[in-house]
């Protein structure tokens, strides 16, 4: 399996969001995922590329979103990043509490994590990049992560 | 595919039958604007039917929770009707699947609105 990589360089828009989930979609399956394997990466990208349009980036026109896509022979991984504030990770609400149960939003880092094998989130002050990280069927070595 | 919505009323109880994507922007938008209107019509047993909602993302799901409350907070009843497992999936690691009245079958849905 040969190496691929592809880097899109988005503006802050909606369509951005689309896009991103219709590559992420495509390359996924091209990879040999099944899917619903797809569908899980598909849907992460796209809650991470809402994230940076809209927190991140806040919908300016003068900020971008680049999103990368790297094939490996053991892993898809897609990267993420907004020239926004940063995302503190630690800060974001636990959407099962209770009491958070009934709020509109804060499920999106939630349903990443939940649907890839891996979640790197970086902050800093010019914006932040979030990488996910899909194992390949069979080239899993360890359970779920979620760290800086 | 971008969210369609149609209305039909049995036996005193509105079903909103949706098709397409529930996700951020129209979809969202289509879905608040439905319930709005239905509740400022006096419509206020709900059965949303999503059957052929074929994907949803955190904001259709924040969307769909946001019905929920509203309609709930103007004494009404909003209840889910024929998920997919895409939907039902999702409303399940949400844990929202039990905070949500979700049936799987319309007469009996209609059947067990409060008269």
């Amino acid at each position: 399996m040969t190496e691929q990589r592809v880097s899109y360089t988005l503006d802050s828009t909606l369509e951005t969001v689309d896009n991103a989930e219709q590559t992420a979609s495509r390359l996924a399956a091209d990879a040999g995922f099944d899917e619903e394997d797809v569908m899980k990466i598909s849907m992460a990208v796209r809650e991470a590329a809402v994230n940076a349009v809209l927190h991140g980036n806040a919908y300016d026109p003068a900020k971008k979103v680049v999103v990368d896509f790297e094939k490996t022979p053991k892993d898809l991984v897609i990267t993420i990043r907004d020239q926004g504030k940063g995302l503190d990770p630690d800060k974001i609400p636990d959407p099962l509490a209770p009491e958070n149960l009934l709020k509109t939003s804060g499920r999106g880092i939630f349903l990443i994590r939940s649907f890839m094998d891996e979640v790197h989130i970086h902050p800093s002050q010019t914006g932040t990049e979030i990488k996910l990280v899909k194992h390949v069927h069979g080239t899993s070595v360890d359970g779920k992560e979620a760290s800086q | 595919m971008s969210m369609k919505i149609s209305t039909r009323q049995v036996d005193g109880v509105t079903i909103v039958d949706s098709s397409g994507r529930i996700t951020l922007g129209e979809g969202s938008v289509t879905l608040r604007d439905t319930v709005r209107d239905l509740l400022a019509k006096g419509q206020k047993k709900i059965l949303l039917n999503l059957g052929d909602v074929n994907y949803i993302d955190s904001s259709g799901i924040g969307e769909l929770v946001s019905a929920f409350t509203t309609v709930r907070n103007q004494g009404g009843e909003l209840k889910l009707l024929n998920l997919t497992k895409k939907v039902h999936d999702l409303l399940q690691i949400t844990k929202l699947y039990t905070v949500f009245d979700v049936k799987d079958d319309e007469a009996q849905a209609v059947k067990s609105f409060n008269k």
